[in-house]
């Protein structure tokens, strides 16, 4: 079977199978959020932590609930890593610097899960357990928390009550991320990731070296890893290391995690609003985007253009022999436009354009298919704004899903979209004068501007792929960075939940003949082009400087 | 004023306790139920899928390793050669090159691994494949391609005393296919086919 085939059938087994299971799931997760009654599990927590999971709360309670149990989650993971080397299972492992521990606290708290350590000889088994993964599970349930509150605001009227956080956080953790990890990790098992707590033991090899094998948790962790977006991986290869991803199958089985929940999260969405079609024409636009993506970095890394990779004959310098160019780049696509980061191969040795496309896939803000709950709101979000300028070209006032979008929500939604290319942009051009920039680049010229724009795009959409050349471990990066994806999480969290206030606030409006049917192709057709248009003019000077520029020359 | 300062202070405080509780479902409680399974149902899986010659473990089948001469950072002919690695298949420094497909500095290795690979085989440097000439991702790939293997036999049959016929049977048994048939690429354990390559030569 020739490669290409090969690929061909393995995308579409991918989308066969996630069309399978969006449904039961979709429908799952709107039960679970819709649900009155709890777990014996949960209500022993609930009792635990003294919180009433009936108690409505209105938009800043909710906020305030997310920003309380992420602003502490940073202070707990900063704290186990500062004193991982006084805990019992520490391998030897020193405390992390403050800088770096800021840095990663900040990185798995906002689902960015950024490295700029290497776990095999960083961090002890209590802080990967107890720290980076208890933060994989979290932090996941509190981006879809928060979406599943926005949903909550357009399927309410006349009320402001958005739900409960803490029931939200419990419910998403008990009975969505764990039973699926569970299953996830034992089948990571069957096919070789290890498990376990052991010690780092040194084995002679047949020709008399001395080689050191890893021990870990690993399993565990790459299950929640891929499923919950984060992308931290346990080894600095990440998914490229065999005792995380051993074989093609494995590696199809993660790609097919880091999606499942972000293209099963708007049937959930139109369940809940009860208008399943409204949810299809979202998945639609992160479907077109997404496959788009696949297409083009496939394409691009089998024709491998750049002077190394026509000289070696292909492109393979930072990929597995077990995966090849194929599953390489449909791994890369999927990473970087869910918000995931994880890698089973180095972006920054990919060819110029194709670095370009994954860029511009984190760039897109992260909602084709996007995070696992963030990239439902962003990309509602972004339908707010495709409703509003086509309320503009008909000079009526724009409605979605029967709520008036008026002078507050699309100030909201304007602020929202703002954010991260802020946050990109400034990042990017202060490291760049300020002369931080160069200092840690690996590769020359135009390439090298594209590691530090790909740091910070990464960071502030809280994806946490890495042009991996870029050395991020500095007192100034780890720093910066680490205020990117604390601000690129939770500011535009402030304005998601703000919106959602004020749209269950609204009484709905009744359909009209002149109402725009956002649940038709054409809608679909208006959204992609919403977003790429804004998307584009934000970046297309910072990508003309770097992966254009390379790839053009 | 008074009222947000407690509300806020009430929430950190559920917060608090959210987070221990939720540390241990998710910290403690599921990374040891799936330690459990793994540990009784994939134990040779779980542990790094060791491999032992004459009773003594000598690497992992997943993990790469140097085929050196030992102390040198020669390869040894009797033996089949991995993928360049950026760490010397070190698995505590994993992690590729990170050079741009276009880099100065890869053409130079690419250029250099193609004409020492060429030589040391035998073989014109067109018929060197792509993998044996790239770094991998990871520093420790444990596989090569079949191509990659095949340019190898002549060199390795001499070396070892053995007919490239025998040395070939022994590629292309340990070549495995993809996954399921369509997921992934073909490829050859080098480790799996050194032991039995060092079976087939003590025989």
């Amino acid at each position: 079977m020739s490669p290409v085939l090969a690929d061909v059938l393995l995308v579409t087994a991918l989308i066969g199978a996630l069309a399978l299971v969006h449904r039961p799931l979709g429908d799952y997760m709107a039960a679970v959020f819709q649900s009155r009654k709890h777990f014996w599990v949960e209500k022993w927590i609930y009792r635990s932590v003294g919180a009433n999971p009936d108690a409505e709360m209105r938009w800043p309670a909710y906020l305030r609930g997310v920003l309380a149990f992420s602003a502490l989650s940073v202070l707990f993971l900063y704290l186990l890593q500062r004193v991982q080397d006084k805990l019992p299972l520490s391998l030897g492992f020193k405390p992390i610097t403050p800088d770096q521990a800021f840095n990663t606290a900040a990185s798995f708290v906002s689902n960015t899960n950024w490295q700029s350590y290497s776990g095999e000889v960083a961090m002890s088994h209590v802080t990967q357990t107890m720290g980076l993964a208890v933060q994989n599970f979290v932090s996941a349930a509190v981006g879809i928390a928060v979406a599943v509150a926005l949903v909550r605001g357009f399927a309410r009227s006349r009320t402001g009550d958005l739900g409960n956080f803490w029931a939200d956080l419990v419910r998403c953790t008990i009975r969505i991320l764990i039973p699926i990890s569970v299953i996830a990790a034992v089948i990571l098992i069957a096919a070789g990731a290890i498990q376990n707590f052991g010690d780092i033991h040194t084995v002679t090899t047949l020709t008399g070296d001395k080689q050191a094998i890893s021990p870990g948790a690993v399993a565990s962790q790459e299950a929640i890893k891929d499923l919950g977006t984060n992308g931290g991986g346990f080894f600095n290869a990440n998914s490229a290391h065999p005792f995380e991803n051993p074989n093609g199958f494995t590696n199809w089985l993660e790609i097919f995690l880091l999606l499942v929940i972000p293209f099963s999260l708007p049937r959930t969405f139109g369940k809940m609003v009860g208008n399943v079609k409204q949810g299809y024409a979202i998945v639609a636009a992160m479907g077109i985007i997404w496959f788009l993506g696949v297409v083009t970095v496939t394409w691009i890394e089998y024709a491998h253009p750049g002077t190394a990779s026509q000289l070696a004959g292909g492109a393979m310098e930072g990929k597995e022999q077990r995966f090849g160019e194929g599953p390489s780049s449909l791994f890369a696509v999927s990473t970087t436009m869910t918000s995931t980061g994880s890698v089973n191969s180095f972006h920054d040795s990919f060819s110029g354009l194709s670095g370009g496309v994954l860029l511009l896939g984190m760039m897109l803000g992260e909602i084709a298919p996007g995070g696992v709950g963030s990239g439902l709101y962003g990309m509602l979000i972004m339908a707010i704004i495709a409703v509003f300028i086509a309320g503009l070209m008909v000079g009526r006032t724009p409605e979605y899903l029967g709520k008036k979008i008026g002078t507050r929500e699309i100030k909201l939604a304007a602020c929202y979209i703002l954010i991260t290319p802020a946050l990109v942009l400034i990042g990017t051009a202060l490291a760049m004068a300020l002369g931080k920039g160069e200092s840690s680049m690996t590769n020359i010229g135009a390439h090298g501007f594209s590691e530090v724009l790909y740091a910070y795009t990464s960071a502030s959409n809280n994806n946490g792929s890495a042009f991996a050349g870029f050395a991020a471990n500095t007192e100034y990066h780890n720093t910066m960075l680490g205020l990117c994806m604390v601000l690129g999480r939770f500011l535009p969290m402030v304005f998601v939940l703000a919106l959602a206030g004020s749209l269950a606030d609204q009484k709905p409006v009744p359909a009209t003949a002149g109402t725009l049917r956002t649940e038709k192709p054409l809608f679909t057709g208006l959204l992609v082009g919403a977003i790429l248009i804004i998307t584009g003019l934000t970046f297309f000077p910072a990508l003309a400087l770097g992966p254009l520029a390379e790839g053009l020359a | 004023m008074n009222t947000s300062v407690a509300n806020t202070g009430r929430t950190l405080w559920a917060a608090l306790r959210m987070l221990l509780v939720l540390t241990v479902v998710t910290g403690i409680i599921y990374p040891l139920v799936v330690t459990g399974i793994g540990q009784a149902l994939f134990n040779d899986k779980a542990n790094g899928s060791m491999v032992k010659v004459d009773g003594k473990e000598i690497g992992s089948r997943l993990i790469g390793q140097s085929w050196n001469i030992k102390g040198t950072d020669k390869p040894d002919p009797k033996w089949f050669q991995g993928r360049p690695s950026n760490s010397g298949y070190d698995p505590l420094t994993t992690g590729s090159s990170q050079l741009g497909a276009s880099d100065p500095t890869l053409v130079k290795n690419v250029r250099a691994a193609k004409k020492q690979v060429a030589q040391f085989n035998g073989v014109p440097e067109s018929e060197v494949p792509k993998d044996a000439v790239t770094g991998s991702a990871s520093a420790i790939d444990p596989e090569i391609s079949p191509a990659y293997a095949d340019i190898q036999v002549k060199r390795v049959a001499e070396a070892n005393g053995l007919t490239a016929a025998q040395v070939q049977k022994l590629v292309d048994d340990h070549t495995e296919g993809r996954s399921l048939g369509f997921m992934g690429e073909p490829h050859v354990n080098v480790l799996e086919l050194n032991i039995a390559l060092k079976e087939l030569a003590e025989k």
